[in-house]
């Protein structure tokens, strides 16, 4: 989670020295929705498709910093060779992409075809709240419980779509919406990593066991902007969710041993980026033919 | 000789036979109903676990056909009418089109999506569109029209086996009319060259290729119309013209066409779908900007009212292109007409 946080930390500066283009989301404030649940899939067999705010999934998933920064950077190591960017990543089992709602069709069909092969995969999808005003997202719905499929929704409700506080743009129940097609729910309103990572390991174990969707509703909070610098939000607000960083509730770690990961994370981080910096810009097959 | 929707129907009975990836989704496809066509007839009674008949939901559909593309699978997804792909165009646009390239060539989605274009049948505004022009400036898509005298088995295929997503357009009138193969380099009275390519052209002369006034490229169900009016002209006007079928659209692919210009000099394109923004077009253009000297007046494009096409038989026959419309606009370059 700490690596998650200061590499979306050091996006943000990165973008404010100029180096980055472009734009990104960063993740900063719901780490332990990826970290929690991510640690249940097996990336050799499951699949994740993400959304727009998908470093924190992808690095959870694959531990591949090097590329998701080249990707970010516009670097030729990028995992997408520069032509993906921020939210349109791809690398082994995990997908992500830009548009809100699109995804959910797709990591449906991923889920039949894995449901045909029988590999017992579990097709992981990404939503926001703000995901729940596509209509895709109901149509994929109704087919995942129809067909019986491995699909686990995870809805990170982080109160906002943009700068659109909720209670402007969604009526009515979240989980219930699941629920009217028969699929079974969870609710979960904790920044507590081990809480998330305890309710994740019973839900996928469920899909596993019956091969049902499963759809897991998670009240969370994004202390960063949506994308950079587009932030209306009440400070006072912003503050008193702080007092529920992931980062710091239910901190269980010695202070030696905390400080001793963080003094990992922050090497590996600065090795990262001064590698990414020295990587080669991607160029077109024109320009280096 | 066998109706093209018999053809089309025993190829998917072979694909499915041949190929354990294959798997077919659509709305009503079950039988015995065997979807709105009947072109799927028969596939779910041999192989009830591999045709998912599906809710009314084009616009995940086409996302979950993609899915399953991603994973290895060969979905073929039929849209009962063509009308229908505008709900799946975010998926189209913004997913389909996109996977491959944007993910630096990690993945492929391999599926095809079966889908009948065409009015003339009365069914009025959203049920008789030739909307395949809506896919001409998606890049990375292949668009594959049908007409009575492809080769229709080869057709699918092709598209079943490309590593593409590819759009193969289908035509309403054309499943009831026999599949009109050449028969010794012949349909008909008239000559026929087929391209050797994954989606041919077919080049139809009165001449035999010696000689030609008028060049006419047309596709799918325009394709009967375009052979009526040359026909006529034959007999009615001694004027010998050739008419090029394209069954590949997408990428556009235009050496059939300059190669019978070379014969010609003077161009006209046909096309059911309404005339702004269509094919005869992109046509145009492409052809002015590579062959300008050598023509010997405008491209006449030939194509719908841009409007909608009624139900009333009269009106609609009205608003879509006609016989008669074709064989003026080669007069016009005929110097016959102004």
């Amino acid at each position: 989670m700490f690596f998650i946080r200061r590499f979306e930390e050091s996006l943000l500066d990165l973008f404010s020295q100029g180096k980055l283009v472009g734009t990104t989301h960063t993740y900063i404030g719901q780490e332990a929705n990826g970290v929690g649940i991510v640690d249940h899939l097996d990336p050799e067999v499951d699949t994740i498709f993400s959304n727009h705010r998908c470093h924190g999934h992808y690095l959870a998933f694959t531990d591949d910093a090097y590329g998701l920064l080249c990707e970010v950077m516009g670097r030729a190591d990028g995992v997408c060779g520069g032509k993906g960017g921020s939210q349109h990543l791809c690398k082994g089992n995990f997908y992500s992409n830009g548009v809100l709602g699109s995804i959910v069709p797709v990591a449906t069909g991923i889920a039949l075809a894995e449901k045909r092969k029988g590999t017992g995969a579990v097709s992981t999808v990404f939503l926001g709240d703000g995901t729940l005003g596509e209509g895709v997202t109901y149509e994929s719905l109704n087919l995942a419980s129809l067909w019986r499929l491995p699909v686990l929704f995870v809805v990170e409700n982080n109160h906002y779509a943009q700068s659109t506080p909720v209670e402007l743009e969604l009526a009515g129940s979240i989980p219930a919406r699941a629920a009217a097609f028969g699929i079974e729910t969870h609710e979960l309103a904790t920044t507590d990593v081990e809480e998330i990572h305890q309710a994740a390991g019973r839900v996928v174990a469920r899909i596993r066991d019956t091969g049902e969707p499963f759809f897991l509703v998670l009240d969370t909070y994004r202390f960063s902007p949506h994308s950079k610098g587009d932030d209306n939000r009440d400070p006072a607000e912003i503050e008193e969710r702080r007092e529920r960083d992931p980062l710091k509730v239910g901190e269980r770690l010695e202070e030696g041993e905390r400080r001793a990961i963080e003094e990992r994370c922050e090497a590996r981080l600065a090795a990262t980026i001064a590698a990414a910096e020295d990587a080669p810009a991607a160029i077109s097959e024109s320009e280096a033919a | 000789m066998k109706r093209c929707v018999q053809v089309l129907n025993e190829t998917l009975h072979e694909l499915f036979v041949e190929r354990d990836d294959v798997v077919l989704l659509g709305e009503d496809v079950l039988d015995p109903y065997g979807g709105a066509f009947k072109v799927t007839q028969g596939l779910s009674d041999a192989h009830p676990d591999r045709v998912y008949t599906t809710p009314i939901s084009e616009a995940s559909l086409f996302g979950v056909a993609a899915g399953m593309a991603l994973r290895g699978q060969r979905p073929i997804l039929e849209i009962m009418f063509g009308d229908f792909i505008a709900l799946g165009m975010d998926q189209i646009v913004n997913g389909i089109a996109k996977f491959r390239e944007m993910y630096d060539d990690q993945v492929t989605v391999p599926l095809v999506v079966r889908t009948p274009m065409g009015g003339r049948r009365g069914y009025g505004p959203t049920h008789s569109q030739s909307l395949e022009k809506l896919l001409l400036g998606v890049p990375n898509v292949v668009v594959v029209a049908a007409s009575e005298c492809h080769d229709l088995r080869g057709l699918l295929t092709n598209a079943v086996e490309d590593e593409r997503p590819v759009f193969l357009i289908e035509n309403k009138l054309m499943y009831g009319r026999p599949n009109r193969r050449p028969d010794d380099g012949h349909v008909g009275e008239l000559a026929v060259r087929e391209t050797g390519t994954r989606y041919p052209a077919l080049t139809f002369s009165g001449t035999d290729f010696s000689e030609g006034s008028v060049t006419v490229v047309t596709y799918g169900g325009m394709l009967p119309v375009a052979l009526e009016a040359v026909t006529e002209l034959i007999i009615e006007h001694e004027i010998f013209c050739e008419v090029v079928a394209l069954s590949q659209l997408v990428p556009m692919e235009l050496e059939p066409v300059f190669e019978s210009l070379a014969r010609t000099g003077a161009l006209v394109t046909a096309e059911e779908g309404t005339l702004t923004g269509g094919f005869g077009a992109e046509i145009a253009a492409r052809v002015q900007e590579a062959v300008w000297s050598d023509l010997r007046g405008p491209v006449q494009r030939v194509a719908a009212r841009d409007g909608i096409i009624p139900s009333a038989r009269p009106l609609e026959d009205e608003m879509l292109p006609s016989v008669a419309d074709v064989i003026e606009a080669i007069l016009v370059l005929e110097g016959v007409r102004s």
